[in-house]
């Protein structure tokens, strides 16, 4: 067991928590935090699942999974946006309502497609999501750091009075921010439901917390956040890896407590968007 | 004569309390009646007569002291979390980690319970010690890291969690697992350290019935919460740093200290809903025993509004919600995770009517 043979399992770790890091970024950029990472990734898998069943293809899937994930997002978004309900609160029963609809409307299906791959040479083929998440990454620092639209999405999430003096508003941009991570979120759970070819209860695992931990990690920036995400999918890799015969349970904590350390050591070095989960009064 | 005054008196002091809750706790039962609409709304959807769903609840919680006494039962665990939840809420802390803090707790109550052979009087409350502690410590290390670092509690809570689960499975299945057994659990506690229940020594209620001490330790729970929080100074600490950390640290409280004792505090008593499955029901530690009590607990804490009393209420609720959900999964076919998926919207609607309402003030 070398290194390199590591590569193909931390690409596919990596994959959905990439996908899920950088909704998280669009939201918490936006001033929404967004701990409902996690059931949006898991209701993207379920959708993914249900609609390539359905429809009989693997597209099917990723338009239900997308659709499912933008309407959880959109509860989020009405909650804390328009209401101003509490967000962590919000984020938390979302990922309860995540599971609970995933429980109450488990799909029977034995094995569905997965979506199409491409092949790499020496590595190996992968779903096309995994070529994507380099672009999109790309994609989203021009977005955010090079463009008006960017910036002003930014502003939303450093202060809550910054784009009322411009008369814009803020509740819009936030609004862009929360649907863009439900529809990021769902997609990586597509790609996890695609890359079994099937859905169990809770089978995200917690990886939307831990894709949180990788916006921090990243200093909510694309490109560092991606680096986060590989770190954290690496160290998942290992559970797969069956190492020196460490049972896999040892395995298993290795993420979970990869993130609490790198939240200890970095939280006070990090700055989060100025206005993170403030609403005006 | 004096009846008359005492009974009139007593019938408005009854009368204002009632409205006095009915204006403070409108979005709570707002979401309840809600969440029951919602419930036979989906039945209706499901081509099933709604009605059936709502008797069976009635009958299947209060028909009788043994469905009742199964439905305290089903809430005990949930007081604890509840109440776990809510003493974090009033310090601004917010433990979702209670799922751990319970599963390592119920773990350090069972091996007290195998390998000490004490008299119960002993035994009892050496076993609560010691999950009490497991929970806490599990509960003060997020707590520490936010105190010094500043990490998000929320986060941390829920990597805790995942150790804790995966340390527990790695304990039961290689280490403890009781020999020659396929289930993951540990053997029994020794009989000292099981809490009686009861059914033995109350009338009407069946032999039989699950309901033990520990609802009378839940109960307790409450009643010592509810004075810790607002006639101690410590309660009084608390409340201060979760309302006004500033106002705190100016009057020479400090925060970190408060934030690290109340995540410690909050764990100890998640801790007790996992000493209730293991020294008053099972008498052994199962493998992911728990049902997501820990995020229950969530719901719980705020549907009681972070009051004991209040929490006390919502876990009967919620009890009564896990002890049906099974006669409604057996008798209409309807899958539990609808009361889950329920209760993610319960609280949706929750705080949303509830920052409504403080917006609209």
């Amino acid at each position: 067991m070398t290194i390199i043979d590591l590569i193909p399992s931390t690409i596919r770790m990596t994959t959905p928590l990439g996908y899920a890091a950088l909704g998280g970024i669009y939201s918490e950029r936006s001033g929404v935090i967004n701990i409902a990472l996690e059931g949006l990734m898991l209701i993207g898998a379920y959708g993914y699942v249900v609609g390539t069943h359905a429809t009989g293809s693997a597209w099917g899937g990723l338009s239900v999974g997308i659709g499912l994930g933008i309407l959880f997002a959109l509860l989020h978004a009405v909650a804390t946006i328009t209401f101003h309900a509490e967000q962590i609160v919000t984020g938390v029963a979302i990922n309860i309502l995540a599971i609970g609809v995933t429980d109450y409307l488990t799909p029977a299906y034995e094995r569905v497609q997965g979506l199409p791959e491409w092949k790499l040479p020496v590595i190996g083929s992968y779903s096309f999501l995994v070529y994507l998440v380099p672009i999109i990454m790309l994609a989203s620092h021009v977005l955010l750091f090079k463009t008006p639209w960017g910036l002003r999405l930014r502003a939303a999430g450093e202060s809550t009075e910054a784009l009322k003096t411009l008369s814009l508003s803020r509740a819009k941009w936030q609004y862009f921010g929360v649907i863009m991570s439900g529809i990021l979120a769902s997609i990586g759970g597509c790609f996890l439901a695609s890359d079994v070819h099937y859905f169990s209860e809770g089978m995200t695992a917690g990886r939307g917390y831990v894709a949180l931990a990788a916006v921090i990690f990243g200093n909510w920036r694309p490109l560092y956040g991606i680096a986060g995400c590989l770190l954290f999918g690496f160290a998942s890799s290992l559970e797969l890896a069956d190492l020196w015969n460490i049972p896999d349970q040892v395995l298993k904590i290795i993420p979970h407590v990869l993130t609490m350390i790198v939240l200890a050591g970095l939280v006070g070095r990090s700055r989060p968007p100025a206005a993170l989960g403030k609403m005006e009064s | 004569m004096n009846i008359r005054i005492t009974l009139n008196k007593l019938l408005i002091y009854t009368f204002v309390q009632s409205r006095k809750l009915l204006k403070n706790c409108y979005p709570q039962l707002l979401a309840i009646c809600g969440f029951f609409l919602l419930c036979g709304l989906v039945l209706i959807l499901r081509g099933q007569n709604p009605l059936e769903f709502y008797t069976t609840i009635l009958v299947s919680g209060f028909s009788s002291f043994d469905e009742f006494g199964s439905v305290l039962f089903n809430s005990t665990p949930l007081i604890f979390t509840g109440l776990a939840v809510a003493i974090g809420y009033q310090c601004g802390l917010f433990n979702i980690g209670c799922e751990g803090q319970l599963y390592v707790a119920a773990f350090a109550a069972t091996l007290v319970g195998i390998y000490l052979y004490l008299p119960s009087i002993l035994l009892v409350p050496l076993c609560i010690g010691a999950a009490m502690i497991a929970g806490a410590v599990w509960g003060a290390v997020p707590g520490i890291l936010k105190a010094k670092f500043g990490a998000h509690e929320v986060i941390n809570t829920i990597m805790m969690n995942f150790i804790a689960v995966a340390l527990t499975n790695f304990l039961v299945t290689s280490v403890y697992q009781e020999p020659n057994q396929m289930i993951p659990h540990t053997s029994k506690i020794y009989e000292n350290a099981m809490l009686s229940r009861l059914g033995s020594y109350i009338p009407y209620l069946p032999k039989s019935n699950l309901l033990n001490d520990s609802f009378v330790i839940a109960c307790v729970c409450v009643v010592f919460c509810h004075i810790f929080l607002k006639y101690t100074r410590w309660g009084y600490e608390l409340r201060l740093v979760g309302n006004a950390p500033d106002v705190a640290a100016y009057g020479g409280i400090k925060p970190g200290v408060v934030i690290i004792w109340v995540m410690a505090l909050s764990g100890a008593i998640a801790g007790l809903a996992g000493v209730s499955d293991v020294m008053g029901y099972r008498y052994r530690f199962l493998d992911s025993f728990s049902s997501g009590w820990g995020f229950t607990g969530i719901a719980v804490a705020l549907l009681g509004r972070n009051h004991p009393f209040g929490v006390f209420a919502a876990a009967l609720l919620f009890g009564l919600l896990n002890k049906v959900a099974l006669d409604i999964e057996l008798l209409l076919n309807v899958p539990r995770g609808l009361f889950l998926a329920g209760q993610g919207l319960l609280i949706i609607g929750l705080v949303s009517i509830e920052s409504l309402k403080k917006k609209n003030k």
